[in-house]
């Protein structure tokens, strides 16, 4: 009654328009029973035999003329009850036959935008998308859009998350992408092969089984270990090859792109002012080739990675890109631990290191794989001073910085007197480094 | 009770005011320590006692030691235990072994939680907790005086607002 104006606004605003999902999403839904049975008769392959033994024809057609609709049915209504829509300044989701689940979105709190294209929706020429947002399900990715929709979707999701007037966020459209780097596939089947990890899951695949099989002499033990480390083996060699495949690095306005992979394609946008923590990982054997691999966090991003290998000229070129104004410090401007570090963690001290420049906290560990994390200071949540009673007998402490990834990023070992300083220095720059960053809508 | 707007506690100087927790959460741990120590001596000693004979009970002194070195132990995390207000920030140290120093700055505060259980209720006793975006920011206080939990909770939420800035 005290604001009948704003009582009208509320009303006189015409509802969302709800749109529902590609129409062959409900085949995705139709694997699920299929998937059961499937799981069922490798979890039990003996009583499944059995069973199949007692099955007759008739049966089988009834339990085929039953279970075929209800999946099918399933899935069509699952698919018929979900709708999504865009409001101003939320991504509503509606979804759910028996119990009912909304999510409202909001679109300034978006980290990131992914997407993807499993191989059979390329096929089918579907994709989902999904909105990082901190705390989001895997239930909130709406998948399958039509190829052509996610892609505009995402532009008008960006368009307004970025500050857009409403009436225009449509007709923005997608924003151009300047190519930042791409990886050659030579490149990265080299820094593979140059990798530990691959060479060690394969030693263990070809070696552990056939001990086993001495041991035992038991063929379901030898394949029940074999299978594992086989996978292992392929998803961390010939997997990680497929899914890095083609890694493009672009530019736009709405933000950092990333676009891999050879069989699923996978489109991520990262607006501008999300990356929490970018880390440069340099491992042993990449050392003389002069490669470096550069990961990042984005709060509730499952993707970590931002360049998979490159020279580390151009990876710091593209790090300045994504954190604009930070310079990666150099090895000498990083300063080591006093000596006496050693007494607490004998030679991998040497790999500490630390320097704190105006944008960013950087810190390195690692004496063989060395890992270079920097943190801008206004993404900084929380500082921490901890020592333990061997530290504190040679005089060193260690500060770690706390992100909003949920990543924690240590500086250890520092002279102690040097840390209390820092960790004073260190809250006074976290908050005042947020004055200077850029709105959460970073088109106004 | 208000103790001071945010220029009272402005950066004079940057030594932080220290305040440590209440000794009623020494008493309250001390008796729960003694108390539950206390019953399992007792069951120790008359069990062995009567089922493998009278000198086996003096098991039951192993209990009673624990309980001894647990209160010294008690009354050293106890003093350990402190926070400060600043203008800024809220520093939490504590440890005596292993000592932490927290930092967090107002404005990265997300949600500030009150908890009291039954027996820290008997002891009017609350516990503070801060939650920033990062999980890893562990900066509890516990045990206060309900009525300080209340304040410190209004005026951090207070002074989050106003220096408010997200992830």
């Amino acid at each position: 009654m005290t604001a009948p104006g704003v009582d009208d606004a509320v009303q006189q605003k015409p509802p969302p328009t709800e749109r529902r999902l590609h129409p062959v999403t409900p085949l995705r839904r139709a694997w699920a029973p299929v998937a059961v049975l499937i799981g069922w008769a490798v979890h039990d392959p003996d009583q499944t035999q059995r069973q199949l033994a007692r099955l007759t024809t008739t049966t089988l057609l009834l339990a085929l003329a039953v279970l075929i609709p209800a999946a099918a049915l399933y899935g069509f209504l699952t698919w018929w009850f979900t709708h999504f829509s865009v409001t101003e300044s939320e991504l509503r989701i509606r979804t759910g036959l028996v119990f009912r689940r909304t999510a409202h979105i909001r679109l300034e709190r978006i980290q990131a935008v992914d997407v993807t294209q499993p191989l059979l929706a390329r096929v089918a020429g579907v994709a989902k998308l999904k909105l990082d947002v901190v705390g989001a399900d895997k239930k909130d990715e709406l998948a399958f859009l039509g190829e052509r929709e996610a892609r505009a979707l995402r532009a008008e999701l960006l368009a307004r998350a970025a500050g857009f007037a409403p009436e225009t966020a449509h007709e923005v459209g997608e924003a151009p992408a300047r190519e930042l780097l791409r990886t050659p596939p030579r490149d990265l089947a080299l820094s593979l092969v140059l990798t530990g990890a691959t060479w060690g899951t394969l030693a263990a695949a070809l070696v552990v089984p056939p001990l086993l099989w001495l041991a035992t002499h038991s063929v379901w033990s030898v394949l029940a270990t074999a299978l594992p480390l086989l996978g292992a083996a392929g998803a961390s060699s010939v997997g990680r090859f497929v899914s890095e495949y083609d890694w493009t690095v672009g530019e736009s306005p709405d933000g950092l792109r990333i676009d891999h992979g050879l069989l699923d394609r996978t489109h991520e946008t990262v607006p501008p002012g999300r990356v929490q923590t970018v880390r440069i990982v340099e491992p042993l054997l990449w050392r003389r080739r002069g490669w470096v691999r550069v990961e990042l966090d984005v709060a509730g991003s499952s993707n970590s990675v931002l360049v998979p290998v490159a020279p580390r000229a151009v990876a710091e070129a593209v790090v300045a890109r994504v954190l604009p104004g930070v310079v990666v410090p150099p090895l000498s401007a990083l300063s080591r631990p006093p000596r006496r570090a050693a007494r607490c963690l004998p030679l991998w001290w040497r790999g500490h290191g630390l320097a704190v420049t105006d944008a960013v906290f950087a810190a390195r560990q690692g004496l063989l794989r060395r890992s270079l994390a920097l943190v801008p200071h206004a993404k900084v949540q929380s500082v921490r001073l901890t020592q333990g009673p061997w530290e504190r007998l040679w005089r060193v402490a260690d500060v770690r910085v706390d992100t909003g990834a949920n990543k924690t990023v240590s500086a250890r070992l520092r002279d102690a007197q040097e840390a209390a300083e820092l960790l004073g220095a260190q809250a006074e720059r976290s908050r005042t480094g947020r004055e200077g960053a850029r709105p959460d809508r970073w088109m106004v | 009770m208000e103790t001071g707007s945010p220029d009272d506690t402005q950066t004079t100087g940057n030594e932080p005011v220290w305040t440590g927790l209440p000794p009623r959460l020494l008493t309250m741990r001390r008796l729960l320590l003694v108390v539950w120590l206390g019953l399992l001596a007792l069951a120790l000693g008359l069990l062995l006692g009567l089922l493998a004979g009278p000198a086996w009970s003096a098991f039951a002194l192993l209990p009673l030691a624990l309980m001894a070195w647990g209160w010294v132990l008690l009354g050293r995390n106890w003093a350990s235990w402190r926070y400060a207000e600043r203008a800024d920030d809220l520093l939490i140290s504590r440890g005596v072994l292993w000592q932490e120093e927290t930092v967090v700055p107002y404005g990265r505060m997300q949600l500030v939680e009150v908890t009291s259980g039954p027996v820290e209720r008997h002891f009017r006793l609350a516990s503070v907790q801060l939650h920033t975006a990062a999980a890893a920011t562990d900066a509890t206080i516990p045990g206060l005086d309900p009525a300080e939990a209340e304040r410190l909770r209004d005026r951090l939420t207070e002074l989050g607002e106003a220096r408010s800035a997200g992830l």
